[in-house]
């Protein structure tokens, strides 16, 4: 999946820009941080390290992206100092903490030469679930549906699954895809497609031109001040899960990351920085 | 004497190596055979492993006829295509284009199988979406496999070609046989052997290819009924869950990996079969 780093490397560059001083630490840092877990958060912590590796030239910061399921399980077995995670943790997940860094929000997407404007949670279930296969019951042209859903494991599927109440083996997909960029790629390509992924991806992409159009959801519109006072019906948290007692050197980047000098870091990958 | 036994000792690890690589495979693979059994990797209604033992689907079926039907389309499609290209080549391309050619063959050779991916998933997909939508096909993955096989069948059949000895081809022309009758009557029977090794190496490789495959045939998991319906072959399967997999799902995985091994293994022995039973007869 070597292009879709250099995509999120790309987006990590646009980030070093708005760089600013960071926060004083006390006491000379040094190691090595092994962070693993959610391909959506994994970006933003890639940049985040840089950073502080640049604050203390003696710490190492090596993010691995596998998904959040990944990230709990190598912070438990201690394969992992810090996972990550972009969703809020379960209750059986209740022996981790979880630091939220950022929030993001998942949209529908469809090609920017799609009619259709809106859709509202019955007409995503119908779309979804294969009752409606044309574009014409929802309101857009007379055209089948391409329906886009992610594989089986990825957090963005659960949390889509769980908000319209959908059990996986009722969504019925044209097209399955692995990570958020395949899916714009997908929908770019396609002008009967709609798809599910993550608002900093879609933004992102859209703003540098890829044909994909957001839509609202029930009536609010997919954007980082919705999903920031809470009114997206969509959102989730993005967080850095640790297991047990934390050592100086985890709590320092679980500190910095969440310290207002990421702001832009974060608002560089179209997430939405926790407050103020 | 040494050298001997240095030999021996590379032969012992590469052996080694395969033997440790499969009993990796076994052995990550029993947790899912233990507990969701080997019949309903073929008798489940579909695949959704992610809600564990009990309460998943675990079929495979589906991805197996995925992945033979892309390998077996793009093997049919490469082998004329390839043989064609090496004849070409051989044969009847002039010195100085013949040589230019073969290099521009070497270069697709050499284009790794991400970048044949990008260009299905932005270019050809969604053309042949167009004819047919969606685009990310059974078909488009065929044509892409096609692609990548290719270079594999014509620059190992040039080589066979070439290796037939110039005498043959001097006793033809002595015969005053016209080059399409020296070719079919005598160059093709002698190289019969590495002809038929260049299709299955590229039969391997169509199997094993996973990157490609999973940006354009759309991985649903489904029989499919035309060429124009998305599916999900074996190895695509193993890169887009292993990462977000766990405990039963992981295992149901290494078992995808387990069948593409048992299916390699099937093709070597055909190919030692074909090259004991036919060509010694």
């Amino acid at each position: 999946m070597a292009h879709f780093a250099i995509v999120a490397a790309l987006a990590g560059l646009a980030g070093c820009s708005g760089q600013r001083d960071a926060p004083a630490v006390q006491g000379e840092l040094s190691g090595r941080l092994v962070i693993s877990g959610s391909s959506t958060v994994a970006p933003l912590v890639a940049e985040i390290g840089k950073h502080f590796e640049k604050l203390h030239p003696r710490v190492r910061v090596d993010v691995q992206s596998g998904g959040s399921s990944r990230g709990i399980a190598d912070v438990r077995r201690g394969t992992a100092d810090i996972g990550m995670a972009s969703r809020a943790l379960k209750q059986e997940e209740s022996d981790l903490v979880a630091h939220t860094i950022a929030a993001d929000g998942i949209t529908m997407i469809v090609h920017r030469s799609n009619p259709v404007a809106a859709l509202d949670d019955a007409q995503v279930v119908s779309i979804y679930t294969g009752a409606a296969g044309n574009w014409s019951a929802v309101g857009g042209k007379d055209a089948p549906i391409t329906v886009v859903s992610k594989a089986e494991g990825r957090s963005t599927l659960e949390l889509f699954l769980s908000h319209f109440k959908l059990a996986a083996n009722e969504v019925r997909p044209g097209i399955v895809i692995g990570d958020n960029l395949q899916g714009i790629l997908t929908v770019a390509g396609d002008p009967n497609a709609i798809a599910y992924v993550s608002i900093g991806t879609a933004r992102f992409e859209a703003s540098s031109g890829r044909a994909i159009k957001l839509l609202p959801m029930n009536g609010v519109a997919p954007t980082v001040a919705s999903v920031r006072d809470g009114s997206f019906p969509l959102s989730r948290p993005l967080n850095l899960l640790t297991h047990g007692p934390v050592a100086p050197l985890q709590q320092a980047f679980i500190d910095y990351a969440r310290s207002v000098a990421m702001r832009p870091v974060v608002e560089a990958l179209y997430f939405v920085p926790i407050a103020p | 004497m040494t050298l001997l036994w240095a030999l021996r000792f590379l032969a012992a690890m590469a052996a080694g190596i395969i033997v440790l690589v499969v009993g990796f495979l076994i052995v990550e693979s029993i947790p899912a055979l233990r507990s969701v059994g080997l019949l309903r990797f073929i008798n489940d209604p579909g695949w959704h492993p992610a809600a564990g033992a009990l309460h998943g689907e675990f079929n495979l079926g589906p991805m197996l006829v995925g992945t033979l039907a892309a390998a077996g389309g793009a093997v049919l499609l490469a082998t004329p295509l390839g043989l064609g290209s090496a004849l070409f080549s051989r044969f009847y391309a002039p010195a100085t284009a013949g040589r230019w050619y073969r290099r521009l063959v070497e270069v697709l050779a050499g284009i790794p199988s991400v970048v044949y991916g990008f260009w299905g998933l932005v270019v050809l997909a969604p053309l042949i979406g167009q004819w047919q939508p969606p685009g990310q096909s059974l078909l488009t993955g065929t044509l892409i496999l096609t692609l990548m096989i290719l270079p594999t069948v014509a620059l190992l059949s040039e080589a066979s070609l070439r290796s037939v000895p110039a005498s043959y081809l001097r006793g033809t022309a002595a015969l005053g046989l016209s080059r399409w009758a020296s070719i079919h009557g005598v160059v093709l029977p002698a190289a019969r052997g590495g002809i038929l090794t260049s299709i299955l190496l590229a039969t391997g490789r169509a199997l094993g290819e996973t990157m490609a495959l999973l940006m354009v045939t759309g991985n649903v998991v489904q029989v499919p009924r035309s060429m124009f319906d998305p599916v999900r072959m074996l190895t695509s399967n193993i890169a887009l869950e292993l990462g977000y997999a766990m405990d039963n799902h992981r295992s149901a995985l290494f078992v995808s990996g387990l069948i593409l091994m048992a299916l390699i293994a099937a093709l070597v022995a055909m190919a030692e079969w074909i090259s004991d039973e036919r060509l010694h007869a």
